[in-house]
């Protein structure tokens, strides 16, 4: 609808990877663990902590298995698709640059209404939060826009401007679309041409399923005290330089979260627990970002 | 005179926050200024989206010159601190001047220019800013509500330099982010910014921004002959969300009305900002106001229809909702309540539900309702916080359980009782009369706040992090605008918690609530002390008395009341005061007979009245004894040497308190 060819949703990705490249963003790929928001990659939340300067780019499929809904909503998705950007220290003119790369994408600012509303970003789990806005879109938020004050319990300094595009919202948008599995996945004039549903219908079907009812929540619980025991003991553990093994520790710690999360859509945390479970998972978070922190510092 | 501009120019400011940042940049620059002793004809501030402003005209060019008396050492003070107070006086010994045995030295401070004063000025007011929250940005550690990216400050048309953490000032802002030339522009006055602000497509003042705002709108409302649904606290957001706000009138998909008209309003406000549009009967329309920040070359077309949209599939899942939480009952939703934490201490929401249930049924016959069917109305109550529309939209609490309670058939005084039992929300709000509603609504509240008392959370100060004032105060409306006579001490005898300090609380709020409508705070106190819990009877009583005491036999009455009093609390002082009733002197002086018999007489009239609770005519009772207490006082001395006489005159004035006392603790009244 604002354009006569829109952008696929590939070419939105690959148009984002390219501007962001020419911004001095390290373009990097999804993080291999399941992940609830692209803010847990640890290109995020950890580069966002300790002094050095880092400005990098992905995607990051990201998966809420309590939204899914068997493939039959065509606006909620249990694994979607944000697209990350984090620029440290955040650049003066930071809401310049994210409003040239929507127009880069085909939203032409001036045909309509961008606004930057306030939304003041918190992920609990990780410790985490900032100040910022939603960004809206003719009414629809295509993008989460913070400035990160603390992470994983810590202060940051300097800080880091975080971008999470919502990718299929943004895609709908461009592409003036209304269900997220009509959207045109690659070029619509092609022989091959695919749609998201194509893509990843059979997935929200079976993952729905599986996350919300056939998910065995004994197995999941042991998976949880296991991956959780295993961080304090990857902490204590040494590299062949000295360090703690921080990396794999929070690979792990990603890992009780997601299992958290299947537990949460499964319906077996009680309101009481659900606390006590984001409070050892925050715990966890705060104790792999402190060692990064020291790590870091030490420049190692 | 002199006028200094200066602006301070941001990202996006969160709409909530302007009118207060207006307000404290105001407060922050008279302090400053009254500080610097700096007088000013006037002083305004406005807010925005990207920037607040201050505008201050009148001001000297420089402070005033002035004499200063600094204090020094005492007179035979070692040499050395005379020495030192000379050097950071910066005076010669000779112009001392000697007082009270102190040397004081005058100063003659040449005043600074007021440049300088505005320099030192805006870094400690921007320092200062009390934002509600704040953040650092980039490598710096200077706090702003978001990133600070230009000071405009001048006086007398030349700008004042200063910087603020390497962000220095200058005579430069910026217009709108999409409209117009989109490159910044100078300005070194207010017309000048005014007018350049408005070239660039900002409207600075944000009472103009609600103007344009409500005009836009309802002039859109009116070519179709529909009408604005006018909403203040969406209006003063919006103002905030657009330096130049564009009203476009949306449409929504008519079969979206048959859900319920608060979902879609409340859909269309929390999450759209929206204003809702309705048809002259007062239906809802299909049709929406947003306000966007832009004029476009196709008047909007665009937007509306991306709005139009978005709003499409919020409702789209407020309809999933709606049609999914009617396929279980209400009764079904009571598990799901038993994982929801009420309070760490005071259990789940399924236990409070239980103790409402309780409450509402003991109390139900006093309030002439059916106590099974209040208990099955306080059992759904809550029904409804287990529902997806409420997990999305809390703020429809209770009027969802309203609309479920109806669908699935259940009597409309149930589904009402559900609806309402959250009510008076407000000052603003009416509280509920119908029997059903009253005892859950009662219920809920008492509950509450005996719940948190019994754990000692009781309100401090401006502290009231559960709203227990406004359950409190809800519990007296409810009470007092259906008349009623529902003892506190009965509801709370209800209750299975155990809590000390409720009865003074509800007292407190009353007299808080009588006060704000004017009611004389002794009055209150003087009817309190009795000890009566019946609020009906309470109010009564203090209406009575206020009118009583405004008569001229109230006024001396309650003269000779305090006079009683004195005199009895003056003899009590010198031993006990003889006990018995006073009897009829028929050989001492004709007043105390007269007295005797005037009490004698209003007894009856009295305690008729009081049966009655007829306090009116309790008081007119009082009134007669008026004439003979004045007359006893004028005649009869009470303090006689006969001991006998002494006795019964004493036992005649502690009647006539006595007396009065049944109405009240006149001892309380102030003159």
């Amino acid at each position: 609808m604002t354009a006569s060819n829109p952008l696929s949703f590939q070419d939105i990705i690959l148009t984002l990877h390219e501007y962001w490249s020419s911004r001095g963003c390290v373009i990097l790929q999804p993080y291999d663990v399941e992940v609830g928001a692209g803010t847990l990659h640890p290109a995020t939340v950890l580069r966002a902590l300790g002094p050095k300067p880092w400005r990098a780019a992905y995607v990051q499929p990201s998966r809420r298995p309590s939204d899914g809904r068997h493939g039959e909503n065509p606006n909620r998705l249990r694994q979607f698709h944000q697209y990350q950007v984090i620029l440290k220290p955040n650049p003066a003119d930071m809401q310049d640059l994210y409003l040239a790369s929507l127009e880069a994408v085909g939203i032409d600012p001036t045909a309509h209404d961008i606004r930057f509303v306030e939304d003041d970003w918190e992920n609990p789990t990780v410790g985490a939060w900032g100040l910022g806005w939603e960004v809206w879109c003719d009414g629809m938020e295509v993008s989460q826009y913070t400035y990160f004050q603390q992470v994983g319990g810590l202060d940051v300094s300097p800080v880091s401007g975080e971008l999470t595009y919502g990718l299929e919202r943004l895609a709908l948008y461009v592409q003036g679309v209304d269900n997220v599995y009509d959207l045109a996945f690659n070029d619509r004039q092609s022989a091959d041409f695919k749609t998201y549903g194509d893509v990843f219908l059979e997935n929200e079907r079976e993952f729905t399923a599986f996350e919300q009812e056939a998910a065995d929540t004994e197995v999941l619980k042991r998976q949880f005290l296991e991956m959780e025991a295993q961080v304090p003991v990857l902490l204590a553990s040494k590299g062949r330089r000295g360090q703690p093994l921080v990396l794999p520790a929070y690979d792990h710690v990603l890992k009780a979260s997601h299992l958290f999360n299947i537990l949460d859509a499964r319906g077996v945390i009680a309101v009481a627990e659900r606390q006590s479970y984001i409070g050892r998972i925050r715990d966890l978070c705060k104790a792999c970002a402190q060692a990064w922190v020291a790590l870091e510092s030490a420049g190692a | 005179m002199p006028q200094l501009l200066l602006e301070l120019f941001s990202e996006e400011i969160p709409a909530r926050m302007q009118a207060g940042a207006a307000r404290d940049l105001a407060r922050l620059a008279r302090e400053r200024l009254a500080q610097a002793s700096l007088e000013f004809s006037e002083l305004r501030t406005f807010a925005g989206p990207r920037r607040i402003t201050l505008v201050v005209d009148g001001l000297p060019a420089a402070q005033a010159d002035r004499a200063e008396e600094r204090k020094g050492p005492r007179i035979g003070a070692p040499e050395a601190a005379l020495e030192g107070f000379l050097r950071s006086a910066g005076v010669a010994r000779e112009a001392l001047v000697e007082r009270d045995g102190v040397y004081f030295a005058t100063l003659e401070r040449a005043g600074r220019p007021t440049a300088d004063l505005i320099a030192e000025m805006v870094p400690a007011i921007v320092r200062a800013f009390p934002w509600p929250k704040s953040m650092t940005w980039g490598s710096g550690s200077l706090r702003w509500v978001r990133p600070l990216h230009r000071i405009l400050c001048a006086l007398d048309r030349v700008v004042v330099p200063l910087a603020i953490d390497g962000l220095e000032s200058g005579d430069i802002s910026e217009g709108h982010r999409f409209m117009g030339a989109r490159v910044p522009f100078r300005a070194r006055d207010f017309d000048e910014y005014r007018e350049a602000l408005a070239g660039h497509f900002v409207v600075l003042d944000s009472e103009e921004r609600k103007r344009r705002i409500v005009e836009g709108a309802r002039a859109l409302c009116e070519a179709r002959d529909l009408v604005l649904v006018e909403d203040e606290g969406l209006l003063d957001e919006v103002a905030g969300m657009a330096e130049w706000p564009v009203p476009i009138l949306g449409q929504m998909d008519p079969a979206f009305l048959s859900l319920p008209p608060e979902v879609i309003r409340t859909s269309m406000r929390v999450h759209q900002r929206y204003f809702a549009v309705r048809f002259g009967d007062g239906r809802l329309a299909p049709h929406f106001i947003a306000i966007s920040n832009i004029e476009t070359p196709d008047d909007g077309e665009l937007i509306a229809r991306g709005n139009a949209r978005v709003l499409a599939a919020r409702l789209s899942d407020a309809r999933y909702f709606w049609e999914e939480d009617r396929r279980a009952p209400l009764e079904s939703r009571l598990e799901g309540l038993e994982g929801m934490t009420f309070h760490a201490r005071l259990g789940s929401m399924r236990a409070r539900v239980a103790r409402i249930e309780a409450l509402a049924r003991a109390i139900a016959p006093a309030l002439g309702a059916d106590p099974e069917r209040a208990a099955l109305a306080a059992r759904l109550a809550k029904a409804d916080l287990a529902t997806a529309m409420v997990g999305e939209f809390p703020e429809l609490q209770g009027v969802m359980g309203g609309h479920y309670a109806r669908a699935e058939g259940l009597d409309p005084a149930i589904a009402e009782a559900i609806a309402d039992h959250y009510r008076p929300q407000g000052p603003g709000d009416s509280a509920p009369s119908a029997p059903l509603t009253v005892a859950v609504a009662l219920a809920d509240k008492i509950d509450t706040i005996l719940g948190f008392f019994s754990i000692d959370e009781k309100p401090t100060g401006s502290r009231d992090p559960f709203a227990l004032r406004r359950a409190a105060l809800g519990v007296i409306r409810i009470l007092l605008e259906s008349g009623l006579r529902l003892p506190l001490r009965d509801m709370m005898a209800a209750s299975d918690f155990k809590a000390a300090g409720v009865a003074e609380f509800f007292a407190d709020r009353l007299k808080v609530m009588l006060r704000d409508k004017g009611a004389r705070h002794d009055l209150v106190d003087a009817v309190f002390a009795l000890g009566d819990d019946d609020l009906v009877r309470v109010v009564a009583r203090i209406e009575a008395l206020a009118a009583f005491l405004a008569t001229e036999d109230g006024a001396n009455l309650l003269a000779g009341y305090k006079r009683a009093g004195n005199i009895l609390a003056a003899e009590a002082k010198k031993g006990a005061l003889p006990q018995g009733k006073p009897s009829r002197a028929a050989n001492g002086p004709a007043e105390e007979a007269a007295l005797f018999d005037a009490i004698a007489a209003s007894r009856p009239h009295i305690a008729a009245a009081l049966a009655a609770e007829d306090y009116p005519a309790a008081l007119t009772a009082l009134a007669a004894l008026r004439a003979p207490v004045d007359a006893f006082f004028d005649k009869v001395l009470v303090n006689s040497p006969d001991l006998a006489e002494r006795a019964n005159r004493l036992a005649l004035l502690g009647e006539v308190r006595d007396a009065m006392g049944q109405v009240a603790d006149f001892s309380l009244v102030s003159a």
